[in-house]
C-alpha cells in the first residue's frame, strides 16, 4: 500500500482477498478418505478453483484461485458438510516454529539415544576396563552436545520459573540431566564403573514426546479457534460529499457518516440518521425480536441491519464504544481465571522441592557414613533421575493430549490449556438462550399451497431479517417463484410482483391482516399468518436430558418468550438480565461455592464467559466470545456436551491415577537409590517402564464413552 | 575386539543417515497431515 493513492489501497483489498494465496476453511465433520474424494472431486469443478487440498488432522480446507468464497461456502453445504471461513491474515503469520523445533528435538536426542543405548547395553553385559572406558566416552561424545540442544526447552523453562523464585517441574528435570550428564564426564575421565549418559538421553527423549504432543493438540484446536473469520466489522462505508468509500473501523471519528448496508454489523456507535430501522441487537442484549428504532435513536457497535440500508453519525469510536467497553469487562474477568493453578503445577509445587531435598539428604548423609564425596554425589544423582520426573513430566500431557484430540474429532475446540481440568470440576451449567440454545424458527400453516410456498421462499431469499431466513429454512427445497421488482420496507417486509399481482411478506398489520406475526399475502388473496417461535437447536434437548448437573437459562430476553421456552426444554429461567447483571449473577454463585460452566454466544454474555469456572461458545458466535471462551464448539448441536464433561472428568480421573502410577515407582526405587544399590541399569529400567506404563494408562480415555 | 573400530563408525554413520532423513522430511512439510496421508491411500484416482 502506498500514501500516494489512499483510496486505491482499499480499493484494490478485495481484489486481494480474492486471487491471493488461497481460501481456507475449517470443516468440522470431515473424518474420513470419501469425505476428502468428496470434496476435493466436488470442488475442482467450479471454475476459478485451481488447487483443492483437505487436511484430515486439522479438518481444514484449502482452495487456491480467484474464486468467491461463498461459492465455495455454499458448494461445500451441498455435498453436505459444514464449512466455516477462516481467516487468511490470521493463518499466514501462524508457522508452528516451536512445533517444528520441538521435532526436530525430538528426532536428534532420540538418535543419539538409540546410540547410547547401543553402547550401554555393552558396558551393562560386561565390557570392562578400557573397553568401557572407551563406550563411556563415545557415549559422552554423543550426549553432551545433544544435551545442549535438545534440553534446550527445559532449561529455558526451569531457568524463568527459577528467576522469579519458583519452582516448576523443569527444575529438577533440567538438574537431573545437567548433573547426570556432568556426573557422568566426571567418572568417565577418572575411569569409573557408571556413567548416566543413556539416563540422562532418555530423560530428554521422553520429556521431550510429552512435551511435543502437548503442544501439537494444542497449538491445532488453538490457531483454529483463533482463525475462525472474525464476525466484528474491520471496515466501514464513510460518505463524504454524496459518494460512500471503504475505510478502516479504527479510522472513524466522531461525527463522521456511515452508511451500513443490509445484512451488515454496525461498526460503531452512532445516532440513526435514517428514518428508521430494523435491527437485530440478538448478539449484544439476546432479545430475539428484531427491534425497530426511529430517527435519533442511539445505535450500538455490533447490531445487525436486517432491513433497508441505513446511516448513521457517529458518536463514538475506537475504545469508547459498546463494544469495547465489554472487552475490557471481560479482561478483568479473565484475570481471575489466568490464577487457576493446573494439576500439573500443583504436582510439581510438591515434587520439587521433595525430590531436591531427597537428593540433598541422601548426599548428606553419605557424606557423614564414609566421607566419600564421589560416592555420595553418585547417590545423589541416582536418586534425582530415579524418581522419575519422566512419568510425573508426561502424567497430564499424555492425558490431556488423548482427550483433546478426542474432543477435536467430536467438534470441540479446546482452547485453554487447563481448560479440561477446571471443566471437571464444574458443578452448574448456566446456558444463554438466543442463539446457543434457541434458533428462531417459524410455523407454517398446514394447509399452504405449493404457490405460496415457491412465492414464500423467493420473497424470503429477499431479506435479511432473522425470520425470512428461518422461513427459507423451513421451506427446505421448495422451488423459489420468480419475482419482479423486489424491495425491502424497512421495519415492514418485502414486496414484490409474481405474474402481475403484487405479493408481500411482513407484518401483519402492514398486510392488512389483525394478527403481530408475520403474514404473506398473493395480491387480493387473504393474507396467510406464519407464526414466529423459537425452536431448540439440534440436540440441545437430548443434551439437557443426560446433563448430570443442575442447568438453567440467563438471558437478556423478555421474560415471556424465555419463559416459554425454558418451559418447554423443562429448565429454569432469568429473563431479563443485563450482562453487568449475568456477570453479577455468575460472581454470586461462586461466592457461594458453586463452580459454573457458562455455555453463551453473544456480546451480552462476553464478560460471564470471562468470569465464570469455565466456558463454552459456539463457532458461530462473536469473535469476543470466541475468544473469552475456553471451548469453541464447531459444531451446529450441542448433543455432545454431557460427553465433553465426562471426558474431562476422565481426563482428571486419568491423570491423578498417572500420579499415583509415578509415586508407586518411586516408593520402590528411592529407598534402592538411597542405599546406593541403584545402578544405570535400574535407572534405565525404572524410568522406561513408569513412563511407558503412564502413556499407556493415557491411551484409555480413547474409549471412554 | 578390534572389529569395533568399524562397526561402532558404522552404526553412529547409518543412524546419522536416518537423523538426516528425518530432519529433512519435518522440512518438507511431510508432518501436516499424517491422518490425511493414511486416508489418502485409500482413494481410488490422483
Amino acid at each position: 500500500m502506498t500514501a500516494a493513492c489512499p483510496a486505491c489501497a482499499t480499493g484494490a483489498m478485495p481484489q486481494d482477498m480474492d486471487t491471493g494465496p488461497g481460501l481456507q476453511f475449517s470443516l468440522p465433520d470431515i473424518h474420513c478418505a470419501a469425505c476428502i474424494g468428496k470434496i476435493e472431486r466436488g470442488l475442482a469443478s467450479i471454475t476459478g478453483v485451481t488447487a483443492v487440498r483437505v487436511n484430515l488432522s486439522l479438518k481444514r480446507l484449502t482452495v487456491g484461485g480467484p474464486v468467491d468464497p461463498a461459492r465455495i461456502e455454499s458448494a461445500l453445504r451441498d455435498l453436505g458438510f459444514e464449512a466455516y471461513p477462516l481467516d487468511l491474515e490470521a493463518l499466514t503469520t501462524a508457522r508452528d516454529t516451536v512445533g517444528r523445533g520441538l521435532m526436530t528435538r525430538m528426532a536428534v536426542a532420540g538418535f543419539a539415544m538409540m546410540n547410547v543405548m547401543l553402547l550401554s547395553v555393552a558396558v551393562w553385559s560386561g565390557a570392562a576396563d578400557a573397553t568401557r572406558d572407551m563406550f563411556h566416552l563415545i557415549s559422552a561424545a554423543i550426549t553432551l552436545p545433544v544435551i545442549a540442544y535438545a534440553a534446550q526447552p527445559f532449561f529455558q523453562n526451569g531457568w524463568t520459573a527459577l528467576r522469579v523464585g519458583r519452582l516448576n517441574m523443569d527444575v529438577p528435570i533440567s538438574l537431573a540431566i545437567v548433573l547426570a550428564a556432568g556426573m557422568s564426564l566426571y567418572e568417565t575421565l577418572n575411569g569409573g564403573e557408571h556413567a548416566y549418559f543413556d539416563a540422562a538421553i532418555s530423560l530428554t527423549f521422553f520429556l521431550l514426546i510429552g512435551r511435543f504432543m502437548d503442544h501439537r493438540t494444542r497449538s491445532a484446536a488453538r490457531s483454529a479457534a483463533k482463525e475462525l473469520t472474525a464476525l466484528e466489522v474491520q471496515t466501514a462505508q464513510k460518505i463524504v460529499g454524496g459518494t460512500a468509500s471503504t475505510i478502516a473501523v479504527s479510522a472513524l471519528a466522531i461525527g463522521d457518516l456511515i452508511s451500513v448496508a443490509t445484512g451488515a454489523r454496525v461498526p460503531v456507535d452512532g445516532v440513526l440518521l435514517s428514518d428508521h430501522a430494523l435491527m437485530d441487537r440478538s448478539f449484544l442484549t439476546g432479545e430475539s425480536a428484531a427491534v425497530d428504532v426511529a430517527q435519533n435513536a442511539n445505535l450500538q457497535a455490533g447490531e445487525i441491519n436486517v432491513a433497508a440500508p441505513l446511516m448513521l453519525r457517529a458518536t463514538a469510536v475506537g475504545a469508547d464504544t459498546t463494544l469495547r467497553r465489554m472487552a475490557a469487562m471481560v479482561e478483568t474477568a479473565e484475570n481471575s481465571r489466568n490464577k487457576y493453578t493446573a494439576m500439573a503445577d500443583r504436582a510439581a509445587q510438591f515434587y520439587a522441592p521433595a525430590v531436591h531435598l531427597l537428593a540433598l539428604s541422601a548426599f548428606v548423609g553419605w557424606m557423614l557414613i564414609n566421607g566419600d564425596v564421589r560416592h555420595a554425589l553418585n547417590v545423589a544423582i541416582a536418586t534425582l533421575i530415579i524418581t522419575c520426573p519422566c512419568a510425573l513430566g508426561l502424567a497430564v500431557p499424555a492425558v490431556s493430549t488423548a482427550a483433546i484430540s478426542r474432543l477435536f474429532s467430536l467438534g470441540y475446540l479446546v482452547k485453554h490449556a487447563t481448560a479440561l481440568e477446571r471443566l471437571a470440576e464444574v458443578t452448574r451449567v448456566v446456558f444463554d438462550k438466543t442463539g446457543t440454545l434457541s434458533m428462531p424458527s417459524v410455523t407454517l400453516p398446514d394447509d399452504f399451497s405449493d404457490v405460496e410456498r415457491s412465492v414464500a421462499k423467493a420473497l424470503a431469499q429477499a431479506s435479511h431479517h432473522p425470520l425470512s431466513r428461518a422461513l427459507e429454512k423451513v421451506l427446505g427445497d421448495s422451488a423459489a417463484a420468480d419475482l419482479d421488482t423486489i424491495s425491502e420496507i424497512a421495519g415492514q417486509g418485502v414486496v414484490a410482483h409474481w405474474n402481475g399481482q403484487e405479493v408481500r411478506l411482513g407484518r401483519g398489520a402492514w398486510l392488512g391482516a389483525d394478527f403481530d406475526d408475520m403474514g404473506l399475502r398473493i395480491g387480493n388473496a387473504a393474507p396467510r399468518r406464519i407464526a414466529a417461535s423459537e425452536t431448540p437447536r439440534p440436540g440441545v434437548r437430548s443434551a439437557l436430558a443426560r446433563l448430570d448437573l443442575p442447568a438453567e437459562i440467563v438471558t437478556g430476553d423478555a421474560a415471556g418468550p424465555a419463559q416459554r421456552f425454558a418451559d418447554d426444554l423443562g429448565i429454569g429461567v432469568r429473563a431479563d438480565v443485563r450482562p453487568e447483571a449475568k456477570l453479577a449473577y455468575l460472581q454470586q454463585l461462586a461466592s457461594q461455592g458453586e463452580r459454573v460452566l457458562m455455555v453463551g454466544d453473544g456480546l451480552n454474555d462476553t464478560a460471564a464467559l470471562a468470569a465464570a469456572h469455565a466456558s463454552i461458545a459456539p463457532a458461530s458466535a462473536l469473535d469476543a466470545s470466541r475468544s473469552a471462551s475456553d471451548i469453541v464448539v464447531l459444531k451446529d448441536s450441542f448433543e455432545d456436551l454431557p460427553m465433553l464433561l465426562r471426558i474431562s472428568r476422565m481426563a482428571c480421573h486419568l491423570s491423578q491415577q498417572n500420579f499415583a502410577i509415578a509415586a508407586i515407582y518411586n516408593g520402590v526405587s528411592i529407598p534402592l537409590a538411597i542405599a546406593g544399590y541403584a545402578t544405570p541399569l535400574a535407572a534405565a529400567l525404572a524410568m522406561s517402564i513408569s513412563s511407558i506404563t503412564v502413556l499407556l494408562n493415557s491411551q484409555r480415555i480413547r474409549f471412554s464413552k | 575386539m578390534n572389529v569395533l573400530v568399524i562397526l561402532i563408525p558404522v552404526s553412529l554413520i547409518l543412524g546419522a543417515v536416518g537423523l538426516v532423513a528425518f530432519i529433512w522430511t519435518v522440512r518438507n512439510d511431510q508432518y501436516d497431515d499424517e491422518k490425511g496421508n493414511a486416508a489418502r491411500i485409500l482413494l481410488d484416482d490422483d
